[in-house]
């Protein structure tokens, strides 16, 4: 009966022979994973072949160790014409540069170049462009298969033999924290292969988890995944120049005075100086109009944090920890939430946190009289920045404001062109610079509000041509015809192309 | 006119250190060395080179490090160094 019954469900029966007891004490036996291996190990089993798709994340900014660890030892064991698909890169990676010139990595797809690597790679170091994604458009574009994932390699703070990972570390063992893991997260349920490799290998469970050990084939320790000390550095260090101030304190004004600022709203500041400053300046308006945000946004910062504590800022959700004490509260706090990528701000997913943002706050390197915005290439027409959330955010908040100084140094930051297309106009609403305030024409109720508060409104080719009479014309940039870069919109269109810079 | 070594200006942000020496050729030579060199280089020489003829010098050798300095910056760095390389104050 039994094997008649088997017989028709295609199936076995029963044999006790396959059945294992172990009567090992189990905090032992679980030392003994079958996931723990060395790097090189780990490369081997996962079956990496050239020609495929490795990944890594971006959580430890300007401090990260694996990218350069990993590509190093791909090197050394001989692997060719890989593509390295980042959620962003650093000042810190500069030795990739290398890695290109010897075949190792042949494309790259990222959010942002800085440094000395963008600028070899706009001087045309490489024969595919990069793609540059959106962090929104990158977790689209891993969950559709248009960018699969062979192998990832992910930074994790702690992680047990298993592969719960976080990107905090509850031992006392705990070497370097970066919060949340949000860009890693897609990876991490995606890839054919997940590589975790950590510097603080805890007892299972590491629980609660980031990345559960389901997606997990590899656990690698290593002696450091990356220096948290230089996560708030570059783009995102706490401003003290007293034009970014004033930048800050006006965009705050704009939010107070938008319409938007109302019990319940949600907002979002960006990186850049004068935009992580803002939160700053809102935090009084809040307390004195008894107004609560029911979430923030994004890279979560110690003063998103601070209101939070405060009760001025209901839930926090972060894809990114922005400093130590956001990567502190992550840890401890139930109301701060970690996000994926896909979670913070797909396009073509209806629960992206994007799309219940009332208010986001942005920087830019650029900002046109059609509101297009470049925050990727530099006026030299050197890369110098990431899309990061930009086009994320822009188009899908009720209301956009951009900060950006008028000039930075004897460069225009509003132009009659921008060098590079990554955020369209018309998911832009305001622009504030220290000479004025600019609102895009489609939102004449903006612009009518902000008046009425007494704020200083101009036209944007006002701001243009202020820009030009104190600078004089600048001379056009010598670009070549070989394309270097590849701008993809969050629907997995393309907006722009970058071209490489000739001597 | 004669020339001693002499120099005006910092390495701020939107200063340009300005350094004269005596000419090594015929004319004012200038070695610039600019964050926005692609943009702007040209002007820079050119605001240079008329700042030092207005004050009737010919022939120098100028080395000058910009860091994104305005057309009234380079004049006033310029005119600094200027005086300071001849001994001739121009502000008296």
């Amino acid at each position: 009966m039994i094997l008649a019954e088997a017989k028709k469900m295609n199936k076995e029966v029963f044999n006790e022979k396959n059945l294992v007891k172990d009567g090992t004490q189990k905090m032992d036996a679980l030392k003994k994973s079958p996931k723990l291996a060395t790097l090189e190990e780990a490369i081997k089993k996962s079956g990496l072949k050239d020609g495929m798709t490795i990944s890594f994340h971006h959580h430890f900014r300007g401090g990260d160790k694996v990218v350069n660890m990993v590509v190093d030892k791909l090197a050394e064991m001989g692997f060719k014409n890989l593509s390295l698909a980042a959620s962003s890169l650093q000042d810190v990676h500069a030795p990739l540069i290398e890695h290109i010139k010897n075949g190792v990595i042949t494309s790259i797809s990222t959010s942002g170049l800085r440094g000395k690597l963008a600028d070899e790679i706009s001087r045309g170091l490489m024969d595919t462009p990069v793609v540059f994604r959106s962090h929104g458009g990158r977790g689209s574009a891993i969950a559709t298969g248009e960018l699969h994932i062979d192998v990832a390699f992910i930074g994790a703070s702690s992680c047990d033999p298993m592969g719960n990972a976080c990107g905090f570390s509850r031992s006392e063992n705990a070497k370097s924290i970066c919060g949340s893991l949000g860009y890693a997260l897609p990876d991490a349920q995606y890839a054919d292969k997940v590589v975790i490799l950590t510097d603080d290998l805890v007892a299972y469970p590491n629980t609660p988890n980031s990345i559960s050990e389901r997606n997990v084939d590899f656990v690698v320790e290593v002696e450091s995944v990356g220096d948290s000390s230089k996560i708030a550095s570059g783009a995102i260090r706490d401003t003290k120049n007293p034009r970014d101030i004033l930048l800050a304190q006006t965009a705050a004004k704009v939010i107070v005075n938008s319409g938007y600022f109302k019990e319940g709203f949600s907002i979002q500041t960006g990186s850049g100086g004068a935009s992580l400053a803002a939160v700053k300046y809102i935090r009084q308006s809040m307390i004195d109009q008894n107004i609560h945000a029911s979430f923030a946004l994004g890279g979560i910062t110690a003063h998103m944090v601070k209101l939070h504590e405060e009760g001025l800022i209901d839930r926090l959700i972060d894809v990114q920890s922005f400093d130590r004490v956001a990567a502190e509260s992550i840890m401890n706090d139930p109301k701060h939430k970690e996000a994926s990528a896909n979670e913070y701000a797909s396009a073509d997913e209806p629960g992206s946190a994007t799309h219940a943002l009332d208010i986001v706050i942005l920087s830019a390197l650029e900002v046109d009289t059609e509101f297009n915005v470049n925050v990727l290439v530099g006026s030299d027409g050197i890369i110098r920045g990431a899309i990061g959330g930009h086009q994320d955010t822009a188009a899908d908040s009720a209301l956009s404001i951009i900060v950006c100084p008028l000039l930075r140094g004897r460069i225009p930051c509003v132009v009659d062109k921008v060098t590079t297309l990554i955020t369209p106009g018309k998911s832009v609403d305001v622009v504030v610079t220290e000479y004025g305030i600019a609102v895009n024409p489609n939102r004449p109720e903006i612009a009518e509000r902000l008046k009425a508060a007494g704020l200083n409104i101009v036209d944007i080719n006002w701001l243009k041509d202020r820009a030009l009479k104190t600078i004089g014309e600048p001379a056009a940039l010598p670009f070549g015809d070989k394309v270097v870069g590849v701008v993809m919109n969050r629907d997995g269109s393309v907006l722009d192309v970058i071209k490489n810079i000739a001597e | 006119m004669e020339l001693k070594t002499a120099q005006a200006g910092t390495l701020e942000s939107g200063d340009i250190v300005i350094e004269l020496a005596p000419a090594t050729g015929a004319g004012i030579e200038i070695e610039l060395n600019s964050t926005v060199a692609y943009q702007f280089g040209e002007q820079i020489k050119k605001v240079i080179t008329e700042t030092l003829q207005g004050l009737d010098i010919t022939a120098a050798h100028v080395t000058a490090t910009d860091k994104g300095a305005l057309d009234c910056t380079i004049k006033a760095r310029t005119t600094a160094a200027a005086v300071r390389a001849t001994g001739k104050d121009v502000w008296m």
